[in-house]
């Protein structure tokens, strides 16, 4: 979560480094809509004339449009509505979304999202491992610990939400599923901006990288997408020999490189959620690879010195991208 | 005992309408969604907010349709002059369900539909108005948490000693005996805990109105550049 008031024990010559990356960040974001944010109560100005549509966040009190979140105004179309910052995550259909399991129920699991509710993947919306079609049978409920248990890690999809509000989850696909081998971080959901890819896999370095729209990212080592077609080619093809090969493979350890690049992206997210700043694949891989030459060390990332040179980092970014 | 001297001043110094100083701050709490301290004077309250979240209790939830808002109230053992060391009592149990009911007033609740809030409030140093701190810094957290509501509630206090309405009574004030109110603004008003003419408390409730005023005006300030401060270094 983002620490409004950066409780780092700072130096003199790093108070000043640091507030004049702040002040030029504030600066380049001031042209843009500079007094769009409201807080509760404040009213909105809108062209009466002209119709609108009031949307989250807005309240009409004796004709008057008022805000009831605090946020950033804004504008589509006819449309009207607050965007909260710090707010829990606000799901949309087809939202790629990290979680973790905290029921096993009656036919469905229950995923905390960080979500007004808890979001619920029913049995029947997840395909076999193995891609077979799944048989809706009492053996494959009881079975139901063997894909999943609780404070497993799992990444789907936003299926449906219902009329009151509950959330229903799927995971059809190959890439959905179980996360193992590394680092659930939790960051605010306003910083994770929806893109069209989520899941990144960074090649020179061996790891995954998934940005759920709830604020949840998992790190983690690479794992082939299983493409269920070529599986079922190479079961034909190979004898039972290599297959044991395969498992053995499974359990192999993480190496240490591994493992510390792991570290050092998730420090660097941590870093980035700590000042506030928006993350997507680029800003953090920049992030760790400032990190790298710096030379700076793992643990060392969260202290002050990196915070701002992260800082400073963003603002000069910025800036170039103005210009651009 | 004399609580106002002769020049008008009382016994911290303060003049008859004036308050004591409000410091208030946002996000204190990293694991809580909303978070706030707010401090009057040598009152000083934290306050967490937790939610709108799955319902943990199923048994609490009354209605179906709108959040289910908690609150917990309790003092800090070191909070007063001497320990405490009663940790529930009708007091503090009165006080949560006052707060409350306030909270629930102002969120719209009927925005999250089987969920809900749980709002802690700690007092940690305790010197008279804590109920109107408490309900500051619960509004502050909410508001942080990024919780829909209908208005920002704020709560001050006033009474009546030595013949003279007095904002925003201290400990010493407030346990002389005499006539306070505590009004809460938005869209309630509560408790008296001695008797007052009609008149006076007409000019109490005034003083603690303008009281309240000035509180809004001041967790207004601190949102404002919360929330502008998240902006800019979020951008696009």
């Amino acid at each position: 979560m983002v620490m409004r008031k950066l409780e780092l024990p700072l130096s003199q010559t790093q108070k000043v480094r640091f507030k004049r990356a702040i002040e030029r960040l504030q600066s380049l974001s001031s042209t843009a809509n500079s007094d769009a944010s409201v807080i509760v109560t404040d009213s909105i100005p809108v062209n009466h004339d002209d119709a609108f549509l009031k949307g989250h966040g807005t309240s009409e009190v004796d004709g008057e449009l008022l805000a009831t979140v605090c946020g950033v105004v804004e504008r589509v179309d006819k449309l009207v509505y607050v965007r909260t910052l710090r707010a829990r995550y606000k799901p949309e259909v087809g939202d790629i979304v990290v979680g973790r399991v905290i029921e096993v129920s009656q036919k469905r699991w229950r995923v905390e999202l960080n979500f007004a509710q808890d979001g619920v993947l029913m049995l029947s919306s997840m395909t076999n491992p193995d891609g077979e079609q799944r048989r809706r049978t009492s053996v494959d409920e009881l079975n139901m610990r063997n894909i999943f248990v609780e404070h497993d890690v799992l990444c789907t999809e936003v299926r449906n939400i219902q009329q009151d509000g509950s959330l229903q989850l799927h995971a059809r696909s190959e890439k959905y599923g179980k996360l193992e081998k590394g680092q659930l971080l939790k960051v605010d959901p306003y910083l994770i901006k929806r893109r069209k890819h989520h899941f990144h896999y960074v090649d020179t370095l061996g790891i995954d990288l998934i940005l759920g729209c709830n604020g949840f990212i998992w790190v983690g080592e690479h794992v082939e997408v299983r493409d269920p077609m070529i599986i079922v080619d190479q079961k034909n093809d190979e004898t039972v020999s290599s297959s044991t090969n395969n498992t053995l493979k499974d359990q192999s350890h993480t190496t240490l490189e591994t493992r510390q690049c792991i570290c050092r992206i998730g420090n660097a997210i941590r870093v980035l959620s700590n000042l506030g700043f928006t993350m997507d694949l680029e800003v953090i891989m920049e992030t760790f690879n400032l990190s790298n030459s710096k030379n700076i060390d793992i643990y060392d990332m969260l202290g002050s010195e990196f915070h701002v040179v992260v800082t400073e980092n963003e603002a000069e970014r910025r800036r170039a991208k103005r210009r651009n | 005992m004399e609580y106002v001297s002769p020049e008008g001043l009382r016994l911290d110094g303060r003049r008859f309408n004036e308050m004591r100083q409000i410091v208030a701050e946002i996000g204190v709490v990293s694991k809580a969604d909303g978070s706030a301290v707010f401090e009057m004077g040598n009152t000083k309250v934290i306050a967490a907010v937790y939610g709108p979240r799955e319902i943990q209790n199923k048994s609490q939830q009354l209605k179906h349709d709108r959040a289910l808002v908690l609150c917990e109230y309790s003092m800090a053992q070191f909070s007063t002059g001497d320990r405490r060391r009663q940790k529930q009592d009708r007091r503090t149990t009165e006080l949560s369900l006052v707060i409350r009911q306030t909270m629930e007033a102002c969120i719209l609740t009927e925005l999250m539909p089987h969920s809900q809030i749980d709002i802690f409030l700690q007092v940690l140093q305790a010197d008279g108005g804590t109920r109107s701190a408490c309900i500051n810094a619960a509004t502050l957290a909410l508001a942080d948490a990024g919780i829909p509501m209908r208005d920002l509630a704020v709560s001050c206090s006033a009474g009546y000693l030595n013949s003279t309405p007095l904002l925003d009574l201290n400990y010493v004030e407030d346990s002389a005996g005499g006539a306070d109110v505590t009004v809460g603004i938005l869209p309630k008003t509560d408790k008296m805990d001695a008797k007052l003419p009609m008149e006076t408390f007409e000019t109490v409730f005034a003083l603690a109105s303008e009281g309240c005023k000035a509180i809004a005006e001041r967790i207004r300030e601190v949102l404002e550049e919360n929330t502008k401060q998240l902006e800019y270094r979020r951008a696009a």
